[in-house]
């Protein structure tokens, strides 16, 4: 959608990234999200409208990762998300949105070369924890789909430098809408909408240690399916949605306090269709909680 | 063990999403709709009151050849060569055109509304192109078929499908001719058998008028329209229910038809809806000299008003004077504390918005990209009517009914806006935050509302035993207004007050009209 989607994954990113929490550690913090755009594409027509100004998002996120094994984790995110466009009448929407649960397994790992590849899988379901509207787009905090992810990734690590590269698939339930019909490229009488799945993929390269994990990260999301928003309508749930996004990201262990660490970075969208062209900033707190009474200390960038 | 419990926990919980996430099919309203079965042939139906026709016989319908001829013997073995072999998509289109002729077309307008429902893009200086009927593929594309352009489309073909229709069956009780599948038993009737004589086609008769009408309406969507027509009136040939000189005398009629009402449309004074700048000035100059804020549009940049003379088109239940005469009261003076306190209200129900509102504004927001208001009432009468089995020229009647009341309660409505040029409370009050678009049009008095009341008036005496479920639909559509804080509550209620006004002029023509008697 016009951004919302994107939120979670800029945020849970601990999904995407090729790192395992260690057995019986429980990793848990609070992310900060922020997010505008002044610009979207109608189709691939890019414009501005003095009737919304900047449309922002800010969403806080409450998430953790907790180490069954060394080489099986569960994740859950939960954001709360506010949206508010700075001209025009629209008001903007709030509340909790999608409770997004996952699992992380490492099956295989070896040596190649001097470095050490790994492989991941991630499977995982995220779902609306409140009725809250999709229909009203570009306010609406989240499009209200139940959906599964699959996603298949790589790692490789040689010395402190970094690879890593994923590919998901993302099936979307149908949602349904306060509406008894809409126009897509057709009328439809129903109130349910037949939502494309999605397809993304993610790259991020960069500087890996047990203190300091400094990255540079490209994302694409694409949905399979959906059709443009034609020239000064309204956006809608099952539009084509694609965006190619260039960011940063970091994340500080600190020294002196382990088990805490520090996250942040910022994405801009390169490119898109149907979506804004949105500008994000983020930053967080973790803190690893270590269940395992026998070992005394934790390391989160410990593969 | 407990790793296993939380494993088996998670599967379980994506094999739910899974079932859920992978059954996408949806069936939606439209396609289970029955074959039409008429209760009643309403085999006098050539008598009813029409609209414009002087009577039903102004247009000739020659005398149908002699079914002993080798002409029809040759038209009967058309009939038999498609019924040998019907490909799915031929039985396909058999299933959606059999629920009735005057409800596909109804959803086809509402399809075409639906489409053209977009208000122009700005020009790079700030002002806006209007559509151009003589050019209807540039942009912006001809028609905007914002509400009032809308009513004014449903009723026009809604009234000239009724007239067709009542010409159609005075010639078909005049010549009786039996349908196909009735004089040759061979021949499958494909669709439910009636007793109606089948000469001239009634879905020809539509198929003809409304084709004729959309040309004017939406001329830049001819070839959909015709790919439409021509589907639907081979439909009638391959359920061995029409000939094809069945259909051909149908489509000529219908045209004939549609040309009187098509006169009437381009002298009815909606070209020049729009206005000019001239005239959008003295809305405001005249308003300001009575001492009152005037309106303002809130789009930027900002919009001319949405067609300030559609009050002087030419309504179809009453004259232009009776316009004026439904006037409702003024509304609050923007000075008052009478209006400072309806715009606190307006202000309450913006920053108070539940879910249950925020539901109601939806349903009932019919904004940019949809059939609008007056499509959503058609929705609800073509649901309602589906289960009724009347004839095709039952449907058109009540549909002329509704659509009529819904143009002219527009028009009422459009009258009173103008007249009165008043602030939306967005403008009033700038901190007021609005759950569904502003629509760029002064708010007294609110259009859903005097349509709602219009429609729900027509629809409770066509089906009393609904009355009171259409009154609350009425009502929910109006407060919808309030809801999604773009209405003061005056513009709703008087809103209602004015549309149950018109909505009587019809119930009236409905006493009169010998469909009844």
């Amino acid at each position: 959608m016009f951004f919302t989607v994107f939120l979670i994954k800029a945020t849970a990113q601990a999904d995407m990234d090729g790192i395992m929490m260690t057995k019986n550690n429980f990793c848990t913090g609070v992310m900060y999200n922020y997010s505008n755009w002044k610009n979207y594409w109608e189709g691939d027509f890019k414009r501005d409208n003095a009737n919304l100004g900047t449309v922002s998002t800010r969403m806080i996120g409450l998430m953790g990762n907790y180490g069954i094994t060394d080489k099986l984790n569960v994740l859950f995110s939960i954001p709360y998300v506010q949206t508010k466009a700075s001209d025009g009448t629209l008001k903007g929407m709030k509340g909790f949105q999608d409770l997004s649960l996952q699992v992380k397994w490492m099956p295989w790992e070896t040596k190649i070369g001097r470095g050490d590849f790994s492989i991941y899988g991630v499977g995982g379901v995220s779902f609306p924890v409140t009725n809250y509207v999709a229909d009203f787009l570009p306010m609406s905090i989240g499009l209200h789909s139940k959906n599964i992810l699959l996603r298949g990734m790589v790692d490789y690590q040689l010395g402190k430098f970094f690879v890593t590269a994923s590919g998901t698939y993302v099936k979307r339930s149908n949602v349904t809408i306060d509406r008894s019909s809409y126009y897509t490229t057709e009328m439809h009488y129903t109130n349910e909408v037949k939502m494309p799945d999605a397809a993304e993929f993610n790259f991020r390269i960069g500087y890996r240690s047990s203190s300091l994990v400094a990255e540079l990260v490209l994302d694409n999301w694409t949905t399979l399916g959906g059709f443009d928003i034609r020239k000064n309508d309204m956006p809608f749930l099952s539009n084509k949605m694609i965006a190619t996004k260039a960011g940063i990201g970091v994340k500080y262990t600190v020294y002196k306090l382990p088990g805490l660490s520090l996250i942040g970075g910022g994405n801009y969208t390169i490119s898109g269709k149907n979506v804004g062209q949105s500008s994000t900033i983020y930053g967080g707190a973790f803190y690893v909680l270590d269940f395992d009474k026998k070992k005394k200390t934790t390391d989160i960038n410990q593969k | 063990m407990r790793k296993h419990i939380r494993v088996t926990l998670f599967l379980f919980v994506v094999a739910a999403f899974l079932h859920e996430s992978c059954n996408k099919s949806i069936t939606e309203k439209i396609e289970s709709f029955p074959a039409l079965t008429p209760a009643k042939t309403d085999i006098n139906a050539g008598t009813w009151k029409t609209i414009l026709l002087n009577s039903p016989t102004e247009y000739s319908v020659i005398a149908p050849i002699a079914t002993n001829t080798p002409a029809y013997i040759a038209e009967i073995n058309e009939i038999k060569s498609f019924q040998r072999n019907l490909t799915d998509k031929q039985k396909a289109s058999i299933k959606y055109w059999s629920a009735g002729a005057v409800l596909r077309w109804n959803e086809i307008l509402r399809e075409l509304v639906a489409i053209h429902n977009l208000a122009p893009y700005q020009n790079e200086d700030g002002t806006y192109p209007a559509p151009n009927a003589a050019n209807p593929f540039a942009y912006p594309q001809f028609p905007f078929s914002n509400p009032p352009y809308a009513s004014r489309s449903y009723a026009y073909v809604s009234a000239a499908q009724y007239d067709a229709l009542v010409a159609a069956w005075h010639y078909k009780k005049l010549y009786n001719r039996s349908a196909p599948y009735k004089l040759d038993s061979s021949i499958n009737a494909l669709v439910p058998a009636s007793g109606l004589p089948s000469y001239p086609s009634e879905d020809a008769v539509v198929a003809g008028v409304t084709v004729e009408m959309l040309k004017l309406l939406f001329p830049g969507d001819l070839a959909y329209i015709q790919q439409k027509a021509e589907e639907h009136t081979l439909y009638r040939i391959m359920a061995g229910a029409n000939v094809r000189s069945e259909i051909e005398a149908g489509e000529a009629l219908g045209k004939q038809v549609a040309q009187k009402f098509a006169a009437r449309g381009r002298t009815d004074r909606a070209g020049q809806a729009i206005g000019n700048a001239t005239y959008w000035k003295s809305l405001e100059d005249q308003t300001i000299a009575k001492g009152e804020a005037c309106w303002i549009s809130l789009e930027s940049p900002k919009r001319p008003p949405m067609l300030p003379l559609f009050c002087k088109v030419k309504p179809f239940l009453f004259d232009s004077l009776t316009v004026i005469s439904l006037r409702p009261p003024p509304p609050p003076s923007t000075n008052s504390a009478e209006f400072k306190k309806e715009t606190e209200e307006v202000m309450f129900y913006s920053k108070n918005s539940t879910r249950e509102r925020m539901r109601i504004v939806h349903f009932w927001a019919d904004g940019t990209g949809t059939y609008s208001p007056p499509g959503h009432w058609n929705a609800i009468a073509a649901e309602e009517f589906v289960n009724l089995d009347y004839s095709e020229v039952r449907w058109a009647r009540n549909l002329a009914l509704l659509n009529m009341s819904l143009m002219d309660a527009g028009i009422v409505c459009w009258d009173a806006k103008y007249f009165y040029f008043n602030p939306r409370p967005s403008q009033t009050d700038p901190n007021i935050k609005t759950l569904t678009g502003v629509p760029n049009f002064p708010a007294y008095t609110s259009g859903h509302s005097t349509f709602s009341s219009a429609a729900a008036t027509v629809l409770s005496h066509i089906l009393p035993d609904k009355a009171q479920q259409f009154s609350d639909m009425a009502e929910e559509a109006s407060m919808s207004r309030l809801y999604g804080a773009i209405h003061y509550r005056s513009d709703c209620e008087a809103g209602l007050a004015s549309g149950k006004k018109v909505g009587a002029y019809a119930v009236q023509r409905a006493l009169t009209d010998g469909a009844d008697q």
